[in-house]
């Protein structure tokens, strides 16, 4: 049974069809990139995933859960799926340490000293132990993603989706949070990104995913598909990327 | 008759009068604060017929004059039976009156709160009460402290109003004593230096919270 299984979905607003009947499988331990043009509806594939957006048609497990409508269903989905966004979404009232704790305590009715001792793993996991206390705005872009990635990790997911979370962020400071995502891959965590970092995709991820008007165009071991695209549209978008 | 001039006696009565303004305005916010905040509450709900109620609920109230409120509540319900004493019904038609507009603009706050922050909590699997008491409400709450300082302002003067149908707040002391000195201008100009007591302290705050929350970074 796949981690994660996308079985011809279709998703469009209103009258404009974003996804077109996408289909993929994800095992456990797997690292999916997802690629593509600006509009070619990563996001809004890695959204139905934890239903942030409602499919129209198809199907979508995740972890043993089927995605759907009933709201209860789905928060306990979401106990399992964790999901980062370009723009951090930190809660700017709270500090580190309690933007961390939150959910586990209130959604998963952990103990407080509990819920302290995994924020505390967990941010050291993301290399911001002294930062506990801090509040998000008194921290750089790349430290409010990182902490961003650790408040997901605390609900111990078992998949964990990244929508662009360094499109946002300058070389360096995108370099800590890729560090990061690299260290999480290789400790075995399910995870799909979206990512505009070629070089990362294909040296992370085990399986890259090219997307192009709202289908799946070309799929495979990051290597070969950067290696040897097949498409004539995946060779002009890696050729466009060099420049 | 003889006519009193204008001294201690007859201020000491101003600012007894000005206890009643005080505490209606009280009643108003705190009335009109919790009507309000459930209207506010209904107005983002993910219901479309709730939302439609409460948005019908604060146009009607904002689109009619305080005075009709007044009206109604103490004229039309005393037509229907009801006797109220003045107090009760300027009371009842000031919480109205704040309930519609402390609705709006605490609906505003809400609403102001980045929608990431919806799907951010929604993602960590939050409920919706959840997501509303831990982090939406303390976001829009410190949005919503300037405008909210800033009405009760408005509050404060509008309760003069209520003067009409004989409650003795410090519009109507004011008239009262004027009746008995027939000095105006120095009765009215102490009415007015009573109002602005209160007022301006509260006006002024309303700016410095206003100030604050432009700064940004008062977390
Ligand atoms: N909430 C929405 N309402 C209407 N249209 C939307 C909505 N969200 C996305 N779209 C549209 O769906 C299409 C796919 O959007 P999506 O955000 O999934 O693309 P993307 O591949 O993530 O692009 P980018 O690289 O710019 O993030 C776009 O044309 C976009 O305008
Ligand atoms: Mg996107």
């Amino acid at each position: 049974m796949p981690e994660v299984l996308i079985d011809n979905v279709h998703k469009s607003f209103g009258a404009v069809e974003v996804l077109k009947g996408v289909s993929l499988s994800v095992n456990r331990g797997d690292v999916f990139a997802l690629i593509g043009r600006s509009g070619s509806g990563k996001s809004t594939l890695l959204r139905c995933i934890n239903g942030l957006e409602k499919i129209n048609s198809g199907r979508i497990e995740v972890a043993g859960h089927a995605v759907g409508r009933d709201p209860k269903e789905l928060r306990k989905l979401r106990t399992d799926v964790g999901i980062v966004f370009q723009s951090y979404n930190l809660f700017p009232h709270l500090t580190v340490g309690e933007n961390i704790m939150l959910a586990p305590r209130i959604v998963k009715l952990v103990s407080k000293a509990e819920a302290k001792t995994t924020a505390e793993e967990v941010l050291g996991m993301v290399g911001l132990s002294e930062k506990f206390d801090a509040y998000p705005d008194q921290l750089s872009g790349g430290q409010q993603q990182r902490v961003a990635i650790a408040r997901s990790l605390a609900m111990r997911p078992k998949v964990m989706l990244f929508d662009e979370v360094t499109s946002a962020l300058d070389p360096e400071l995108t370099e800590e949070v890729l560090n990061v995502l690299e260290t999480l891959a290789r400790n075995g965590m399910t995870m799909l990104l979206v990512t505009h970092e070629m070089g990362f995709a294909r040296r992370v991820a085990t399986t890259t995913i090219f997307m192009h008007h709202g289908k799946i165009w070309e799929e495979g071991p990051s290597v070969e598909l950067f290696g040897r695209p097949k498409t004539p549209e995946l060779q002009q978008f890696i050729k466009s990327d060099v420049k | 008759m003889t006519l009193r001039t204008f001294g201690f006696s007859e201020f000491g009565f101003l600012l007894s009068a000005l206890q009643w303004t005080i505490l209606l305005t009280v009643i108003a916010l705190s009335g009109g604060g919790f009507i309000g905040f459930i209207i506010a509450l209904a107005r983002t709900s993910t219901r479309k017929a709730v939302r439609v109620a409460a948005a019908t609920y604060i146009q009607i109230i904002q689109g009619i004059p305080v005075l009709m409120i007044l009206f109604l509540s103490y004229y039309g319900l005393s037509l229907a039976g009801f006797q109220m004493p003045p107090l009760v019904a300027a009371g009842i038609s000031m919480t109205i009156y704040a309930s519609g507009y402390l609705a709006e603009i605490w609906r505003g706050s809400i609403q102001a709160v980045a929608k990431q922050q919806w799907e951010a909590s929604e993602s960590l699997a939050m409920t919706r009460a959840q997501q509303y008491r831990y982090v939406i409400l303390p976001q829009a709450l410190r949005i919503a402290l300037p405008s909210t300082v800033g009405f009760a302002v408005q509050v404060v003067k509008n309760t003069s109003i209520t003067s009409i149908i004989g409650f003795v707040e410090l519009a109507r002391a004011g008239q009262l004593i004027n009746n008995a000195t027939f000095q105006p201008f120095r009765v009215f100009l102490a009415v007015a230096a009573l109002y602005f007591v209160v007022c301006y302290p509260l006006s002024q705050l309303s700016r410095l919270l206003e100030r604050r929350l432009h700064a940004g970074s008062a977390y």
